[in-house]
């Protein structure tokens, strides 16, 4: 009887590396991958015009053809809030709740074999290769709280750790699997040399979003001024694109730095109040915040044509528009400066 | 006499939402059906043709079309 393993799919290599020793031995397995929301590896390149033309590949997709593996993407962005908000175990460096992210992958991945019919998981993870989700310690949190237990087989680390069930029922072969740790990439380099992969994403494949200290700074910033912790996609999609400035509480300003941003930032018109100039070349600037007043509308504007090509002129025409599309056409002297506190990095 | 195209529109949506929207459609069609999906995301154009290799579904055609990426395919065996 074949037997089947879901293999959790960063697009790393650690994580091509376990599935291939795992379907090396005879295992039948097929690949799957989260989608947080955070992993947005590829979207500033499709957002941006001058990088359109510069668009990463998906790396999960492309580990999974190396493979010869189907690849499952699943869409968790609704249940992985609460990993994000409400982390058990709390956040790493910046807002990264690797741990809390580790063991709920895990535990949907144990659903889905569940579901599935699959006999086990395997992950690439190393022990002792991430300060927080991949150490001697919390292996074992990982595999227990995820409720997975030992149909959690980690083949790049296994003989560093008690045997699985896939090791005691004889599904696979512990000699053959590996006892890699710490941070050295080398071992696996090797593995992947032998194995004839090439062209693997650098330096891990990582993309999630969270543990970036500029991104980190923005979410935090929204979750200040709204007084909650709660997002929806669409504000972690916006927190990637353009300037933020806040210059009150009240309001913040998502301006746009080139064509492509202008247009993706215009797909949000309607949920959103919005500035454009329109005697000048000029940006797109999206208000996250209440429905401004008149003193705060100027201020908006003043801050939006400071970034148009009439900044030096006395006065520039821009278009405000209320989210439901009333307008108003100011003329408004650009800001001669904008204070450097105002921005969010 | 043509064959019916189920139409999903993934405009705005960044990949690997386009990708998603179309594995969750054709799960719930039946093999051999045509499916019709527009991206403006153009990480489309090398998502939406791996995913359908590795998972076995023809991909009939692709074009561009000013901003957009249009994708026609069909559901192979489950």
């Amino acid at each position: 009887m074949t037997r089947k393993a879901v293999a959790l799919i960063s697009g790393g290599l650690d994580s091509l590396l376990a599935a291939k020793l795992i379907q090396d031995q005879g295992i039948e397995v097929e690949g799957i991958n989260f989608f947080t929301g955070f992993c947005v590896e590829g979207h500033t390149h499709a957002i941006r015009k001058q990088d359109r033309s510069k668009v990463k590949r998906n790396n999960a997709l492309w580990v999974a053809e190396q493979l010869g593996i189907k690849l499952h993407i699943v869409d968790i962005v609704e249940e992985y809030k609460n990993v994000v908000i409400n982390p058990k175990h709390g956040y790493g460096a910046n807002l990264n709740p690797c741990l809390d992210c580790k063991i709920f992958m895990v535990q949907k991945a144990h659903e889905w074999i569940q579901e599935n019919n699959f006999d086990f998981i395997i992950t690439g993870e190393v022990m002792g290769q991430r300060p927080m989700s991949q150490r001697k310690k919390t292996l074992p949190v990982v595999s227990a709280e995820s409720g997975a237990q030992d149909l959690l087989l980690r083949p790049l680390c296994a003989h560093n750790l008690p045997e699985t069930k896939p090791e005691k029922e004889g599904w696979v072969e512990r000699e053959k699997l590996m006892g890699i740790t710490g941070r050295s990439r080398k071992q696996q380099m090797t593995l992947a040399k032998q194995f004839g992969f090439e062209d693997y994403a650098q330096p891990a494949g990582g993309c999630c979003f969270l543990t970036d200290q500029n991104y980190a700074v923005k979410l935090q910033d929204l979750w200040d001024n709204r007084g909650h912790k709660n997002y929806e996609i669409d504000d972690i999609m916006l927190l990637k694109v353009g300037r933020h400035i806040r210059p009150s509480k009240a309001f913040k300003l998502i301006i746009a730095r080139e064509e492509g941003e202008t247009r993706f930032l215009s797909g949000y018109k309607k949920q959103f109040q919005s500035i454009k100039t329109i005697s000048h070349a000029g940006p797109m600037s999206l208000v996250e915040g209440d429905k401004l007043d008149q003193q705060q509308i100027q201020l908006a504007c003043a801050i939006t044509a400071r970034f148009s090509k009439g900044r030096d002129e006395e006065s520039v025409e821009v278009l405000f528009s209320d989210a439901d599309q009333n307008t108003q056409e100011i003329h408004i002297k650009p800001l001669a400066e904008i204070q450097s506190d105002w921005y969010i990095t | 006499m043509n064959q019916a195209v189920v139409e999903l529109d993934a405009r705005r949506l960044l990949c690997p939402m386009p990708v998603i929207k179309l594995q969750d459609c054709l799960k719930k069609q039946a093999m051999g059906t045509r499916v019709e999906i527009t991206s403006t995301d153009p990480g489309a154009m090398n998502d939406i043709p791996t995913w359908c290799r590795i998972n076995g579904h023809d991909l009939i055609s692709s074009r561009e079309d000013g901003m957009e990426f249009v994708f026609l395919v069909e559901k192979g065996a489950d």
